[in-house]
């Protein structure tokens, strides 16, 4: 069985690779069709997610573990949410409401917390290591802040000046990065393709 | 067709990396914070607490998902040492696909320790499905299963602040690393020993995941020159052109 997902596996990478290089109808309908089957598959498993999430939940209320009410509220509120999209569809009046009143301010308070929180981690920055490179982090991060921040007076002097000098050394880095992350990426993908790692049958 | 080559190339180093390094094994560079989690790892399994897994909300149906692969092989190594332990490691993510493959990957490693009846589907978890959700389901697990080592690796973005910040209140130890921009500062800021750029790929190599995982990192290396060698004869040639 195991042999049988890997060389399913392998064959269907190598098809949907193959049909990006060579765009031979057959092998692009095959592409085609198989990207296809991917995004059903990619459907289905949010509902296995979904039941998973409930199932973690489920156990928590019935061994009445800890902060046990959180999760008997998101089970609750799941179901109602599911119930009234399948009933009233996506676009009904309910189902916009809980998006625009709940999903939205919860996630724009989360937003508002998390800029505290990465001032607060900045701070700590160097209590946990001193070296040339957090200085150098510091220091940029605070220079940058201060050339966009609004004034009364209206924009500093030398503001664009500081933005252009360090927008050229950060968009050089973070180039750089991505053309690392990018060859692990295509490496990493190699490696699946070749059978090497099989993350979907266990090796 | 330069696309077409590299990727030829890639894989023919590839594949004779691989030979390579079974026939001469090598060591590999000292990197910190996987000395580090390997440690911890140790650590945890002997006074009886937790490792948390975090891969990420990277899916899988696009170039994000590489990283959370490049996680899933380092989970099935340390799902292998840790599978005996009094409490087992617990993953978490926010990709619906990325958690069934990371409850197959910790049965993988249930099976390979010869633990597989200890096996519990609940230890791999979907936490949320947009980011804040994600963080917001995944923070209650850095805090309340006794955890002593975070690893997040995969694609986060800026919630990877909440997590971290959660994690650190818990005095418990942190490796980080992302394919994200943003989450790599955020990381940077708030880890003991941050993994930058493409070290996230290193993952399986520094856990024994095999001469595949080793052999990527020495092909990483030569594709990385041959790209220096590319932008600095191109800006060379256009610098020549413009005189």
């Amino acid at each position: 069985m195991r042999l049988f997902a890997t060389v399913l596996a392998v064959a269907s990478g190598l098809i949907v690779l193959l049909g990006y290089f060579y765009p031979i109808p057959a092998l692009l309908q095959l592409r085609v069709l198989l990207t296809n089957w991917a995004m059903i598959i990619g459907a289905m498993t949010v509902l296995i997610g979904i039941y998973n999430l409930v199932a973690v939940h489920m156990e928590k209320i019935r061994t009445r573990q800890k902060d046990a009410a959180y999760g008997g509220v998101l089970v609750l509120s799941l179901i109602v949410t599911f119930g009234f999209g399948l009933v009233f569809g996506p676009n009904d009046i309910f189902m916009r409401t809980a998006m625009d009143a709940i999903i939205v301010p919860v996630e724009a308070s989360l937003m508002a917390i998390l800029a505290v929180t990465l001032i607060y981690a900045s701070i700590r920055l160097f209590r946990r290591r001193v070296d040339v490179m957090s200085v150098l982090f510091l220091v940029a991060a605070v220079l940058f802040l201060i050339a966009i921040m609004p004034t009364p007076v209206g924009p500093l002097p030398g503001d664009q000046i500081l933005q252009q000098f360090l927008g050229m050394l950060s968009r050089g880095g973070a180039r750089g990065l991505l053309l690392g992350i990018a060859l692990g990426t295509l490496l990493t993908g190699l490696r699946v393709i070749f059978g090497v790692d099989r993350p979907y049958g266990g090796n | 067709m330069i696309a077409l080559g590299l990727l030829i190339l890639t894989a023919v180093l590839l594949v004779g990396g691989i030979f390579l390094r079974r026939r001469y094994p090598g060591a590999l560079r000292r990197i910190e914070a996987y000395e580090r989690l390997n440690r911890a790892v140790g650590l945890a399994v002997e006074s009886g607490t937790r490792l948390h897994f975090s891969l990420g909300r990277g899916n899988l149906f696009t170039t994000r998902g590489a990283s959370a692969l490049a996680a899933l092989a380092m989970l099935r190594k340390l799902s292998e040492r840790t599978s005996l332990s009094d409490r087992p490691p617990v993953v978490t993510s926010g990709d619906a696909s990325l958690a069934i493959l990371s409850q197959d990957t910790l049965q993988s490693g249930y099976r390979a320790a010869a633990a597989e009846d200890q096996y519990r589907y609940s230890t791999g978890r979907l936490t949320g499905l947009t980011p804040f959700s994600y963080a917001a389901g995944t923070v209650p697990v850095t805090r309340d299963e006794q955890v002593s080592t975070n690893v997040f690796l995969g694609d986060f973005g800026p919630e990877s602040a909440l997590l971290t910040e959660s994690a650190e209140r818990e005095n418990s130890t942190i490796i980080a690393a992302s394919d994200d921009i943003s989450a790599q500062s955020i990381f940077y800021a708030s880890s003991q020993d941050p993994l930058i750029g493409e070290e996230l790929f290193a993952a399986g190599a520094y856990v024994g995941a095999g001469a595949a995982h080793e052999a990527s990192l020495t092909v990483q290396d030569i594709l990385r020159w041959l790209v220096i060698a590319a932008i600095l004869i191109g800006s060379l040639l256009k610098f020549v052109g413009a005189m």
